[in-house]
């Protein structure tokens, strides 16, 4: 299909998914006002969840999921030789995600729980980057749409692509959401980088972190502030460790 | 017979996880005939132990991107049975509006999405765009609709953030909730042309005779609670799941597999209509019908055109709670909650089938114990015997070859919708 006498150039693109819920492959069927749009930019070249055609000729590998098992680790490192552009789509696969508190149980008991005397393979939960290069992160759970269309647009046109650098909190104020921690709850927003349009603290919940930190958090000031409002080194880890974002940070 | 047979489908497409076909068949004698599901385990009920009750709900709606709301709404069900706490009535229907947002979505993304390729020789949707666009104008439509009526309800669609225990946190605005009712309403007719659409499609003549699980509906199709049911008579309370789920663990499955009066049974669609007929919508039931469904329905392929009965049922059905939502004015929607040591189960109607949370709480409110019976878990055991049965009536004919029946096995998997990451958990 030309636009203005031009054959627009189509990315060869392929979605993989890994250990997850499938929920960030579900949105980039979602959106549906421009869904069609979507699907006439780009030549999908391989997407499991969505079509039966499969093709290893492809320019951009969208990889949704974290990795828990040695035969995805294979799949990965030939996913990457594949792709000129390896994209971590979603928090599983830029951090690993809810997946990761796994790690914090013993595997075996673990797989005694679950599966009795019938133990299945798992291992320690890793992101993506923990095994391959990525080029390129889109956090969130779930990912953005939005940020996916424009993630095509830079490959596309080289239009610039970039996540906001601030943190949740502007979108907050910008929707006129009531603070959290005003209304008692412990709240990520200061910390986390915004894109996601904050609609957690609007539906009453605190930040709990999905998209990661936001560029040069002020961790020391948001300590303080957490320690003023009466919470607890704990309750603090728990939300900072449910998305598996903040592994760097230490609590001081 | 000199009938061979090979299929080998790694990693089935067109449905949601990882699972595989092996088909094969030597001399007409088949020698194996396998569903098998091969997704990595996530261990959510070891992670959710020790979580507060505050977060349960959160990390239950990750096991699922598609079934997220139902799996948020079967955990704090689960949790408010624990804590003995009685949601307001306004939250009540405030759910089950999210929820029939979510059957919805969830059903059309099925129907016209995943499974409609194959009854036009399409390996996905995307050819669809051209060749028939006013299908996918319809779909893109219906699935859109749904979506914005969960994100009014459930403040986002996928991983819903306004169901807490206790109740809901957000009441969505009145003039929101007329203009989604308006939408609603003209979103039957496209239905219609769906259903049109769908009296064209001749379905597999195959059937199994099926034990059929799901909830009981006293006076309304069952969504959201109630009484246990199978089609062989089985009945059970809501709280005693595990007699009626009985889940075991199979070596070539990472997911378990479940069998109630027979060696397996099936959850869905099919098997809440086959146990509720009699309280669907009436013009549901005009559409059952007209597309040739009756209960007791034995043919799974059939599963689809449940789903898209049940699409007409939900419509009518928001379509009402949103007037009575509008009457009585913005009520209360959230209770008190005080945490307490005991055990509570929630059970819910995904769109794939009957969905189990159950809990134990320590007195602190932080769960040492969960369990979580997901639809396509109990479902998978059922495919199994039914690739095994549909080899056995359509495999031995000189007309059969590997393509084709690559084809019926895999178009049988996909009329059950299987959630196979979240059948893993």
């Amino acid at each position: 299909m030309k636009y203005l006498g031009i054959e627009p150039q189509k990315p060869k693109i392929a979605v993989f998914d890994f250990t997850s819920c499938e929920g960030c492959e579900l949105q980039l069927l979602n959106k549906e006002e421009t869904l069609a749009d979507f699907l006439n930019a780009v030549e999908i070249m391989s997407f499991r969840e969505a079509s039966s055609s499969s093709s290893d000729d492809y320019d951009i590998a969208l990889i949704e999921g974290a990795v828990s098992r040695n035969d995805e680790v294979k799949r990965l490192e030939k996913i990457r030789k594949n792709a000129k552009v390896l994209v971590a789509l979603g928090s599983c696969a830029c951090f690993g995600g809810v997946n990761r508190l796994k790690n914090e149980f013993d595997l075996k008991s673990a797989n005694k729980e679950v599966y009795g005397n019938n133990p299945k393979e798992t291992i320690n939960v890793r992101a993506i980057k923990d095994i391959v290069p990525v080029d390129i992160e889109i956090p969130g759970c779930p990912v953005s749409k939005a940020e996916v269309e424009s993630l095509i647009c830079h490959v596309v046109w080289d239009s610039p692509f970039q996540l906001p650098v601030y943190p949740v909190c502007v979108e907050c104020k910008q929707r006129f959401t009531t603070c959290l921690f005003e209304k008692g709850q412990l709240c990520l927003g200061p910390i986390t980088r915004a894109g996601c349009n904050a609609p957690c603290p609007a539906g009453g919940q605190g930040c709990w972190g999905c998209r990661g930190p936001a560029v040069e958090p002020n961790y020391a000031s948001f300590f303080t502030i957490v320690k003023e409002k009466g919470f607890s080194d704990i309750e603090l880890k728990e939300k900072l460790n449910f998305f598996g974002a903040f592994q760097e940070v230490t609590i001081s | 017979m000199k009938i061979n047979l090979n299929v080998d489908v790694r990693h089935l497409t067109r449905i949601e996880g990882h699972g595989n076909i092996k088909i094969h068949v030597k001399n007409g004698e088949i020698k194996e005939a396998r569903w098998d599901v091969v997704e990595t385990p996530r261990f959510f009920e070891v992670m959710l132990k020790n979580k507060h009750y505050t977060t349960a709900g959160l990390l239950a709606a990750r096991i699922c991107g598609i079934c997220s709301i139902s799996h948020c709404l079967c955990s704090v069900r689960a949790t408010e049975d624990a804590f003995k706490v009685t949601i307001p009535e306004t939250a009540v229907k405030l759910r089950l509006l999210a929820k029939h947002g979510e059957t919805l979505q969830s059903h059309i993304l099925h129907v016209l999405f995943l499974a409609a390729p194959d009854f036009f020789n399409e390996p996905s949707v995307i050819p669809l765009i051209e060749k028939k666009p006013e299908v996918i104008a319809i779909a893109t439509r219906l699935k859109g609709l749904a979506n914005r009526l969960c994100d009014t309800i459930a403040g986002r669609t996928t991983h819903p953030v306004a169901f807490q225990v206790g109740g809901v946190t957000m009441m969505p605005q009145k003039d929101h909730l007329l203009g989604l009712q308006d939408e609603l309403k003209r979103s039957l007719d496209d239905l219609q042309i769906v259903a049109d659409l769908f009296s064209t499609f001749t379905l597999p003549d195959f059937t199994r005779e099926t034990e059929f699980v799901s909830l009981k509906g006293k006076k309304e199709y069952p969504f959201i609670g109630g009484s246990l049911i199978s089609s062989d008579g089985v009945e059970h309370k809501e709280q005693d799941y595990r007699p009626m789920t009985n889940e075991y663990v199979d070596k070539n499955n990472t997911s378990k597999w479940s069998k109630l009066s027979r060696e397996s049974y099936a959850v869905g669609a099919l098997a809440r209509f086959n146990n509720n007929s009699e309280l669907l919508h009436p013009k549901a039931a005009e559409v059952a019908a007209y597309l040739g469904l009756k209960p007791v329905c034995h043919n799974p392929f059939m599963n689809n055109v449940a789903q898209l009965v049940e699409c007409f049922h939900v419509v009518h059905e928001i379509i009402c709670l949103i007037d009575e939502l509008v009457d009585s004015g913005p009520g209360e929607t959230m209770a008190k909650v005080t945490p307490k040591a005991g055990e509570g189960v929630g059970a819910v109607e995904a769109p794939r089938g009957i969905l189990f949370h159950h809990y134990k709480y320590d007195k602190t409110g932080r769960i040492e114990m969960a369990n979580c019976v997901v639809p396509t878990t109990q479902n998978n055991a059922n495919i199994h015997h039914d690739i095994k049965s549909l080899v056995k009536k359509f495999a031995m004919t000189k007309e059969m070859t590997d393509k084709k029946l690559e084809l019926l096995c895999s178009m049988l998997v996909r009329s059950y919708d299987p959630c196979v990451s979240c059948s893993v958990h």
